[in-house]
């Protein structure tokens, strides 16, 4: 996928004057929260899962090796075939060479946000195998030719008058006449169209939210059940997931479980949970003939044993977008790649660079409201705050702003200078400004004065007025 | 007598550069809700900033060096006070960070952050108050700011003491918890976003029908306020400390008269 988290401010003025854009961010974007702190509160125990769940992903990327090792064995042993890829080229080529082989000609899909990020979908149709995505977001998003806005609702951005467009362009054998507006209806449109595309597919391609390493199984958790068909019907069922999604056992995964679907959708549970070990038995009435699991890296093991290793602990659940005030102002597209959001301005200069993406990182007033309803309690603010460091270290950093930084900061440390200094600054604005006490334009300070007033000084600072009060 | 004295706490007030700066009258405020409630306040004169700025700019070695001068100005009172959750919060939560963990920099920062605290926070949980001896006729609501209600949990002391202010009525602000987009340097690298940000804010602010936005902190209040003035809007804002120790002569922020 093209990354365009370079032209971040470029992206956001783009986002802030579309007003469909901030039509759909204001309608949904309260209903996440609403929704999350009800099945918080439903739970008493909530907090404490979070601790555990949070324990469960530090062991396990302190023994990664081992259960990745341990996860290759079961599913080799239950029939199925593990492929490593250490780069986004690798995950595509190794699924390109089981379609070809396959001789594969459509490929449906469950919702990947790892197929995304090694961009499959194009890779696929240059070689000559349709994509069809079955999750009803990414279908939307598919037929716009955009990438996700939002982890787990990949169409947030859109409206429902959109929608309809979209769905008469591209549904050309359907009555132009037909009644679309209301969401059910085209919601029943979008399932037709699939379900023959199920049938039709010689591959099917999902994601995973868990690898289970005692048991080799991959889960998936869906609200449409298009993964389960996605992955029955097809000849061989794709999986493809990054290194960081293995556990150890099938407890771990339930206990992840019940804070996933809580802190995305306010669910109790998602509608499906879907576990695949291996392909058909002689024994099962259906599913694949092959079972693939491809397992990316791309840039993830650089971070292990990194003051960034939280960042691994993520499970995608998109409650950081939800609650971040940056994210609902602006949306997903923004921020230039796959991953929006605080998670994303974290996760996204890990892996594509913070040359090219140092701006999502300063994109945050640290508020903390993503560390405080993160399930898997990763300290965002602070990873943020050290890609600022990062980015300082290497002198990425604009000039003006370091600049302005180093004199801000010598005279910090000089309490008698700062003091002459600030002595000047209060009575120079209060001058600018004394009659209405605030000003509506002041040279140096245009990102305030844009949008709002500039309140003015009472006159002398406060250690000057307490000298006088003290000394008389 | 000579025993009261030693009893009575001796607090170091960390004033904070934008207090100092933009608004001294909350400086004053804060003196006097300290000492009414039986504190020594010292103001030493060695302090500048709690090096927000460049921390918050990924620039470690000089905030080091001014958590270093912080420490040093202040450890030998019993209590180091701000009228603000966030620098408050910068010397609690992130000064320790900044060191070694073993060092004589990280214990000395531990002790600091040990004994800070946010103003009304620590009226509240220290010195026990119950109330304040205040008069305000007319409704205020509150913005809970991001650093004093995470970092350190400030969110039902103010209301506490607010409640019993004669006259005062508090109208709940819808969203109080979310960022009103200040962000220190973030609301001038990123004017845009920070705009739909406070612009969302005010929209609430001015849905309560207060006469006065009261907040703890002085940056998200002059974003607010500037922001309020810019849409026309005739709502007062005011820093907690003004009302709480009933001193209302100075004009609102971001008014003249």
């Amino acid at each position: 996928m093209e990354q365009q988290s370079a032209t971040f401010p470029a992206n956001v003025k783009k986002a802030i004057a579309d007003s469909q854009l901030q039509w759909a961010m204001t309608e949904t974007g309260p209903r996440f929260i609403e929704k999350r702190a009800k099945a918080r509160a439903n739970l008493p125990e909530f907090d404490t899962l979070r601790d555990q769940a949070r324990d469960i992903k530090d062991h396990v990327l302190a023994h990664l090796d081992l259960y990745l090792e341990r996860y290759e064995e079961k599913v080799a042993s239950s029939g199925g075939q593990v492929h490593w890829a250490e780069t986004a080229e690798e995950a595509r080529a190794a699924i390109l060479g089981i379609c070809k082989r396959l001789d594969a000609r459509l490929a449906t899909k469950g919702k990947s946000m790892i197929s995304e990020e090694i961009g499959l979908n194009h890779a696929l149709e240059e070689a000559g195998v349709t994509p069809v995505e079955t999750d009803l977001g990414e279908y939307l998003i598919q037929l716009r030719g955009e990438p996700p806005s939002h982890i787990i609702a990949p169409a947030v951005h859109l409206t429902r008058d959109q929608i309809e467009a979209d769905f008469r362009k591209a549904h050309t054998h359907l009555d132009p006449n037909r009644d679309l507006t209301e969401i059910p209806t085209l919601v029943e449109e979008a399932r037709q169209v699939l379900r023959q595309k199920y049938l039709d597919a010689d591959v099917g391609i999902t994601g995973a939210n868990f690898l289970i390493a005692e048991t080799g199984t991959s889960i998936i958790v869906t609200n449409e059940g298009n993964g389960d068909l996605t992955q029955t019907l097809p000849k061989a069922h794709i999986v493809i997931a990054s290194i960081e999604k293995i556990v150890p056992t099938l407890e771990d995964a339930t206990t992840i479980l019940r804070v996933l679907a809580r802190s995305a959708t306010g669910q109790d549970f998602s509608n499906y949970t879907t576990f695949s070990t291996g392909p058909r038995r002689p024994e099962d009435p259906d599913g694949p003939l092959e079972y693939h699991v491809v397992i990316l890296d791309n840039g993830r093991s650089n971070v292990l044993g990194t003051e960034f290793q939280d960042m691994l602990r993520c499970i995608r659940c998109g409650a950081c977008l939800n609650h971040c005030p940056v994210y609902q102002a602006v949306g997903g597209h923004a921020y230039g790649w796959v991953y929006p959001g605080p998670i994303g301005s974290v996760v996204t200069p890990a892996l594509i660079g913070i040359e090219k993406a140092k701006h999502l990182p300063n994109a945050s007033t640290f508020c903390g409201r993503c560390e405080e309803v993160c399930p898997m309690r990763i300290p965002l603010p602070r990873l943020l705050r050290h890609w600022r460091e990062k980015e300082f270290e290497k002198h990425l950093t604009p000039g003006a702003v370091r600049s302005g930084l180093s004199v801000w900061a010598y005279f910090a440390k000089r309490p008698k200078l700062y003091q002459f200094g600030t002595g000047i600054a209060a009575r120079l604005l209060k001058l600018m400004g004394g009659r209405k006490g605030r000003l509506s334009s002041l040279p140096l300070a245009q990102g305030w004065t844009k949008y709002r007033d500039m309140p003015v000084p009472e006159g002398k600072t406060f250690q000057a007025l307490w000298k006088e009060r003290r000394h008389g | 007598m000579r025993l009261m004295e030693l009893t009575r706490p001796r607090v170091g007030l960390f004033v904070t550069c934008l207090v100092d700066l933009f608004r001294p009258s909350v400086g004053f405020a804060t003196v006097k809700l300290l000492e009414e409630a039986g504190c020594i306040v010292e103001v030493p004169e060695n302090q500048t900033c709690c090096g927000q700025p460049a921390f918050n700019s990924g620039d470690r070695k000089d905030t080091a060096d001014i958590a270093r001068a912080v420490i040093r100005t202040f450890s030998a009172f019993d209590y180091v006070v701000a009228p603000s959750g966030s620098c408050a919060g910068m010397i609690k939560a992130h000064y320790p960070e900044l060191f070694a963990a073993g060092s004589a920099d990280r214990a000395a920062a531990d002790a600091l952050a040990e004994k800070t605290y946010e103003l009304v926070s620590f009226l509240v949980r220290v010195m026990k108050q119950e109330k304040v001896a205040a008069r305000f006729q007319g409704t205020v609501t509150y913005h809970d700011s991001c650093s004093g209600l995470r970092e350190l949990g400030v969110k039902a002391e103010p209301r506490k003491l607010l409640r019993t202010v004669e006259g005062l009525e508090i109208v709940e602000l819808e969203d109080a918890e979310v960022c009103c987009g200040f962000g220190g340097t973030f609301c001038v690298k990123y004017p845009d976003i920070s705009n739909v940000m406070v612009a969302k804010k005010t929209k609430k602010i001015a849905a309560t029908k207060a006469d006065l936005l009261l907040a703890g902190d002085m940056g998200c209040l002059m974003n607010m306020a500037g922001k309020l003035k810019r849409e026309g809007s005739a709502l007062k804002v005011r820093h907690v400390a003004e009302i709480l120790a009933g001193d209302t002569t100075t004009p609102p922020i971001a008014e003249a008269e």
